[in-house]
């Protein structure tokens, strides 16, 4: 059993976050907008648990880590209500189009 | 063989990614983010974290994936066709990306850890499950922490209830 250096995740952890930010700023789709979101927020804990293992007695990055993914939780359930009361009023979940619509 | 599956499930975890960004199906992006969750579970069981591990799989796959296919369920407006999402401003989200990788990647690889060595780390910290340390944790040093990550759940419940209720017209 050979430990994982640190250099490897934390590149992951950028390569991840650079695919999240690349499908928020590329695709017009909110829902896809918000997986790109949970991508990131997946990369921050890739780094915070890779970093946990040299301080193992406290933990503290796994317990971030963990309240990491309850925001995380709580913001999708949010905004996912939040994109079906959009849906239902304007008939479309397409960025662009909701903006030009209010714009009017 | 550990370092073997990591960069197994790295790749994995990478390619469903790309797959996601490429995909114009809403629902196949929602399947690739599932096998990058999957793989990323995967590499925190090598990284010594069960607890986040099974938490992982139980919030993200067990719950937000289950919204977010829902949610693309719901909003789909013609039957019976897939549910597309073109993308737009490809050049410049590339470039902002790459960028951003670039200067990331470079700093990783300059840094200068402050850490003991990775042979060092081996005896401490591969014998043990870390759920009793984390248990003991979240009610002694973490305890206020805990306390308002579950007053946001329980604002975030309501207020996604509320959300989405309907209106009453009168």
């Amino acid at each position: 059993m050979t430990n994982i250096p640190l250099i490897p995740v934390l590149l992951l952890g950028a390569v991840l976050f650079c695919l999240g930010l690349l499908a928020v700023i590329t695709k017009r789709h909110a829902i896809v907008v918000l997986m790109g979101i949970e991508l990131i927020f997946n990369a921050a804990n890739l780094n915070l648990v890779a970093f946990n293992r040299h301080q193992p007695n406290l933990m503290q990055g796994q317990v971030f880590s963990l309240f990491v993914m309850v925001i995380a939780a709580a913001e999708s359930a949010v905004a996912l209500a939040i994109i079906l009361k959009v849906y239902a009023y304007f008939k479309t979940i397409n960025l662009d189009q909701i903006r030009t619509e209010t714009d009017e | 063989m550990n370092l073997i599956l990591f960069y197994v499930f790295g790749l994995l975890a990478i390619a469903a990614a790309v797959f996601m960004l490429a995909t114009k199906n809403v629902l196949y992006a929602a399947f690739g983010l599932l096998i990058t969750l999957l793989s990323v579970a995967a590499i925190f069981i090598l990284l010594y974290a069960d607890f986040v591990a099974i938490a992982q799989l139980m919030i993200y796959i067990g719950g937000v994936l289950i919204l977010v296919l829902f949610s693309v369920m719901l909003s789909n407006q013609v039957q019976g066709q897939p549910v597309q999402s073109e993308s737009i401003n490809r050049f410049s989200g590339l470039l902002t990306a790459g960028a951003l990788l670039a200067g990331l990647a470079y700093l990783i690889l300059s840094a200068d850890y402050l850490f003991p060595s990775e042979t060092s780390l081996a005896s401490t910290s591969n014998t043990k499950t870390s759920i009793i340390t984390i248990g003991i944790r979240l009610i002694t040093n973490f305890a206020l922490p805990f306390e308002v990550a579950s007053l946001i759940l329980l604002i975030a419940l309501m207020g996604a209830a509320f959300i989405s209720t309907e209106e009453k017209h009168d």
